[in-house]
């Protein structure tokens, strides 16, 4: 039996290295702002030293985020020196063509998660610890790739022209590999910080799901042309709204699969009883207590996305409520996952039912996602299939 | 929410009842789901469409079912706004019963614990200190202090309690998420339109469905300056200006009158490179009675104006009367064939008489652009401006119209150059284009001299006795009534051709010839016509079929492919576009939200709320002091939390070895859990 309850100097890094990550993150936000600060306004500045205290923050217990952030940044600064000032450069370079053009890492991301995915249940099924450690070490190799291309992608647009340039996370392209990089991010928290790897393979499937839909829109839309903004879209809003959302659908992703998984133990418990694959997962008192968690964690970020929506909104569409279809479906995701914390703190629901409610929660939230922008029209409609 | 104490008995009283039916759990969460699923429908249903449009969708009696049920306007309807108010009411009624309960219990350290119960309790300790308990007290709570807690000491008995709390300020999580609630919706109340909605219950005012001039409006359907929150918007044509805004209810409107009156000096689009619009932008300039010198401000997208308790954002444009100078190029002879000159402009409708006809010219739009999507070898997605085009519709003096969409400059096709006129019967059709052959000068005057020629039937008679005195030379006979028959015949399929092109040509041939006939007759025929078509184009230039070059020839059967495809045109004539004045309009939102930032004080409050409930837990420690009467103390410690019990495992242990250590603890028996 795993040891679940780490004792907290096991989850918590060297004073000096705490240290050492905050310095660095000041530093690199001091770099960015004198090599970028003519370019940025006041907002953006906010952003940016938000960013660096947040990233602080999240490292300074975190040695595999550190890593992450560290060679996620280390891979961007190559690509950024071999592009030089030219984009056409990817054509020339071999390192560029086949590992650090955005859309090459995007590639090997896509590869790395699947092989994740595999590998933790090929983890699982043998019952070996080691290989589902693997399975870390390519999740982690897929966000850093995913991160480092997000980076690249924006480099590469501000090279496509200086009133082109703008973060990615404009179009539905870019906010899938958003949802893959975020969601794997809040999952390695938590399966550091309760040891659950051999969850991975749960909450993997929905990453290699995304993972699928990106390289179909890729191939056959040629969705991955970077394209510049429509003018509703080209505000510093865009920049903490969309990413605060993703967080929130990541959690509610993970909360999900791991619903599925609780389903899945629960059943087998009651068929055969003390069978392996009842021993290597993870206690239902644990996961019960996870998909709180995770959906806790989704539903702050959600709630705050959502605010940060209605605030730019008021600032773009002249209000902040307009009862648009994306609105209104931010408000009954918002609605749905309220009411299941309620049924959860204070009438104390558990297992199945709230399992299955936290699946149902996700089908909700993908049609809010995706099947708003598909289906129904409105003044949010930035990607179309 | 239930706390400790929160369940004593009461009496029953209805009010009391019904009180605590709203506060129920059961009741906010039902209440949470059926707001869900009703905000579902006003996503399916598109809103506040032209109420038209619902009729045609749904059929005369459902459409009237629908509007009963509010579904045109979910999200005011009665039944809505009762389900969100009863929301409201559920959670301050909630909050009346939980807010005492938890204040008081931020602030309460609870000493008046038993042995018992800490000795009961899953997560404690204990050990043997080596001082006497009013010390040990002491050193716990500077220990407790340091990391972070409250503490309170108490006697009990012969025993000594330190009681300590660490956020106390979860509970007030609680009362923030839930007012967060109450107080936007109170917000979100005062910036609807609810109050506009009890005036036209009241018959104050009157929605307006027609579309009349500003000043043709009645004033039943006027409002007045005021405190009152709204929504409107208005276009206004660059170099004029508004005072007012047109507030939208249902299928129709209400004028909302400003205080001050808004001048649009410019309205701007700029492209990407790619055609892609990159920015919209106005220059307004706001004339305003308390103000000594106009404000000028430029808005655009994500950059509104605020003025006072007004907010103005760019929200749309459209065109503001583009002034337009059209020649009218007589497509038949009705009217002679020289052209007329038009001088127009986008919204305005001139009549023309044509011939004993007089048809309405109705022009709807001007683009000065048009990019469309051009592949070249290079470039699959190259994109390509192909100049300036006008809508614009011609009704017949029986009301029928055709909408017509014509290019300023020729467009390129196969490498010859055309003019570009598409005409549909509907907006739901696609535009069916006619190709009129740009000749040797440029101009459209090469084809329209042809077609008129084509309906001189004085120049077609001519032509069909030459040619049938040139194809009958080579006969021995001097046949007059076969010559006579020909010549009628060559005029026959002349006129046939230009009534109805070569269509009407097929059937006559389908019709008339016998059956064993048509095989070899149908091609004769077609020759003919095609060597009449070439004569009449070539009498006017004064060449022939042999002496012409081949760029003559092209137009020639460029010229044919056209007229044949006139009788489909359905319009008498042909609108070149050659001058333009471009005036743009702007659209322009305007708002006045009193409850914005009471919303926005909600929202901070439902954000911090959120994250003091999940990740700021109440955590509180007893340790319960005995002296064992040899100058040592027995240590009990308990804690618990109300968050996170797996995560206080850890911070349980970690505190209480802070705790051990303060105490400088001897022998001891070491931790346990249960």
């Amino acid at each position: 039996m795993q040891n679940l309850n780490p004792s907290e100097s096991e989850q918590t890094s060297p004073t000096i290295v705490r240290y050492a990550w905050h310095g660095l993150m000041a530093l690199a936000a001091v770099v960015a702002l004198f090599v970028y600060g003519s370019v940025l306004d006041s907002y953006e500045i906010g952003v940016l030293i938000l960013t660096a205290v947040a990233m602080g923050f999240l490292g300074q217990n975190w040695p595999g985020f550190r890593w992450h952030v560290v060679v996620a940044a280390f891979l961007s600064l190559i690509a950024l020196w071999l592009y030089g000032s030219d984009l056409n450069a990817a054509e020339q370079s071999f390192w560029l063509n086949y590992v650090l053009a955005s859309q090459s890492q995007f590639m090997w991301m896509s590869a790395l998660y699947v092989a994740a995915t595999i590998v933790y249940f090929a983890g699982l099924l043998a019952n070996r610890s080691a290989i589902e450690a693997t399975g870390t070490g390519l999740t982690w190799a897929a966000t850093t790739f995913g991160l480092a291309g997000l980076m690249v992608r924006w480099r590469e647009s501000h090279l496509m022209g200086a009133d082109i340039g703008h973060i990615p996370v404009s179009n539905l392209y870019e906010v899938f590999i958003l949802f893959a990089v975020v969601t794997a991010l809040v999952y390695l928290f938590y399966e550091r910080r309760y040891q659950t790897r051999s969850l991975g393979g749960f909450v993997l499937l929905v990453i290699t799901a995304a993972v699928g839909f990106l390289l179909w829109y890729t191939f056959d839309r040629q969705a991955h042309e970077i394209e510049p903004l429509v003018p509703a879209l080209q505000s510093w809003w865009m920049k903490i709204h969309v990413p605060a959302n993703f967080v929130g659908y990541g959690a509610f992703s993970i909360a999900a699969m791991i619903g599925v998984a609780y389903l899945l133990v629960n059943r087998v418990q009651q068929s055969r009883p003390g069978s392996r694959f009842v021993q290597t997962m993870p206690s239902l008192t644990l996961m019960d207590d996870l998909m709180y968690k995770t959906i806790a964690l989704g539903f702050a970020f959600f709630t705050v996305a959502t605010i940060l929506g209605a605030l730019w909104a008021a600032e773009a569409w002249g209000g902040y409520w307009s009862w648009d279809p994306k609105e209104t479906w931010a408000l009954i995701v918002w609605l749905n996952y309220a009411a299941w914390l309620h049924m959860r703190m204070t009438k104390g629901w558990h297992g199945n039912p709230m399992a299955w409610w936290a699946i149902v929660g996700l089908f909700v939230t993908l049609f809010a996602f995706l099947g708003v922008n598909m289906f129904l029209s409105g003044l949010h409609s930035y990607g179309t299939l | 929410m239930r706390l400790p104490g929160d369940n004593s008995p009461r009496p029953d009283s209805t009010a009391r009842r019904l009180f605590r039916f709203l506060g129920s759990m059961d009741l906010a969460i039902t209440l949470l789901l059926t707001l869900a699923v009703a905000s579902v429908i006003g996503t399916v249903l598109q809103q506040n469409q032209p109420y038209t449009d619902y009729v045609i969708k749904f059929g005369p009696y459902w459409f009237e079912v629908f509007e009963a049920l509010g579904l045109y306007d979910v999200y005011s309807a009665v039944w809505f706004l009762a389900i969100l108010t009863l929301l409201v009411i559920s959670t301050s009624v909630c909050l009346i019963r939980h807010t005492p309960l938890m204040l008081k219990d931020m602030r309460h350290m609870r000493t008046n614990v038993q042995h018992k119960s800490l000795r009961a309790m899953h997560h404690r300790a204990d050990w043997l200190a080596n001082d006497p308990p009013a010390q040990v007290a002491d050193e716990l709570q500077s220990a407790f202090k340091t990391a972070g807690f409250r503490t309170r000491r108490a006697e009990k008995g012969n025993a000594l309690v330190v009681s300590a709390m660490r956020g106390g300020v979860n509970r007030l999580g609680y009362i923030l998420t839930h007012l967060a609630i109450v107080v936007i919706c109170v917000g979100g109340l005062m910036d609807g339109n609810l109050p506009l909605k009890l005036a036209e219950w009241q018959g104050k005012i009157q929605v307006e469905t027609r579309d009349l001039a500003l000043r043709d409006i009645p004033d039943e359907s006027r409002l007045s300056v005021g405190e009152q929150a709204f929504r409107g918007s208005v276009t206004i044509p660059e170099g004029r200006a508004s005072e007012v805004t047109f507030l939208q209810m249902r299928d129709g409107y209400v004028v909302q009158p400003l205080p001050f009156r808004i001048e649009v000096l410019d309205f701007r689009i700029e492209h990407y490179d790619n055609g892609q619009p990159k920015s919209f932008e106005s220059d307004l300039r706001i004339h305003d009675p308390d103000r000594e010198q106009p404000l000028e401000q430029t808005i655009a997208v994500n950059h509104p104006l605020i003025y006072g308790d007004y907010a103005i954002y760019q929200s749309s444009f459209g065109d503001g009367g583009s002034k337009l100078d059209v020649s009218v190029w007589p497509l038949d002879t009705r009217a002679g064939t020289e052209p007329m000159t038009l001088e127009t402009q986008v919204f305005e409708q001139r009549q023309l008489q044509w011939g004993e006809e007089t048809l309405q010219i109705e022009m709807n739009s001007f683009d000065p652009f048009n990019v469309n999507a051009s592949p070249t070898e290079d470039n699959p997605r190259a994109m390509r401006d192909v100049g300036p085009s006008m809508t614009f519709k011609i009704r017949q003096p029986n009301g029928e119209a055709l909408e017509y969409e014509n290019y300023m400059f020729p467009v390129n096709r196969e490498g010859r150059d055309f003019f570009l006129s598409g005409v549909r019967s509907s907006p739901s059709d696609n535009f069916a284009y006619l190709y009129i052959p740009v000749d040797a000068d440029g101009g459209i005057e090469g084809f329209v001299e042809f077609a008129g020629r084509l309906r001189d039937d004085a120049l077609v008679k001519a032509q069909a006795d030459e040619m049938t005195t040139a194809s009958l030379a080579d006969l021995p006979v001097d046949d007059e009534a076969l010559q006579k028959n020909l010549s009628s015949t060559l005029q026959k399929l002349v006129s046939m051709f230009s009534q109805g092109g070569f269509g009407r040509v097929r059937d006559f041939i389908d019709n008339t010839l016998p059956e064993t006939e048509r095989e070899t007759l149908a091609p004769a025929y077609l020759s003919m016509l095609r060597e009449m078509l070439g004569r009449i184009y070539f009498a006017g230039t004064g060449e022939s079929t042999d002496t012409a070059d081949e760029d003559e020839l092209m137009f020639l059967q460029d010229s044919v492919d056209a007229f044949g495809t006139l009788p489909e045109y359905g319009s008498p004539v042909y609108l070149q576009l050659n001058d333009f004045e471009h005036i743009q309009a702007t659209g322009l939102q305007i708002a006045r939200t009193p409850g914005k930032n009471i919303v926005y004080l909600g929202c901070f409050m439902l954000i911090a709320g959120v994250f003091i409930m999940f990740y700021l837990p109440q955590r509180r420690f007893w340790t319960w002091l005995e002296s064992t009467g040899q100058g040592d103390t027995q240590v009990l410690a308990a804690g618990m939390t109300n968050r996170n019990p797996r995560e206080f495992d850890s911070y349980f242990e970690s505190i209480i070895q802070r705790l051990r250590a303060a105490t400088e603890a001897g022998n001891s028996n070491g931790t346990e859990r249960s």
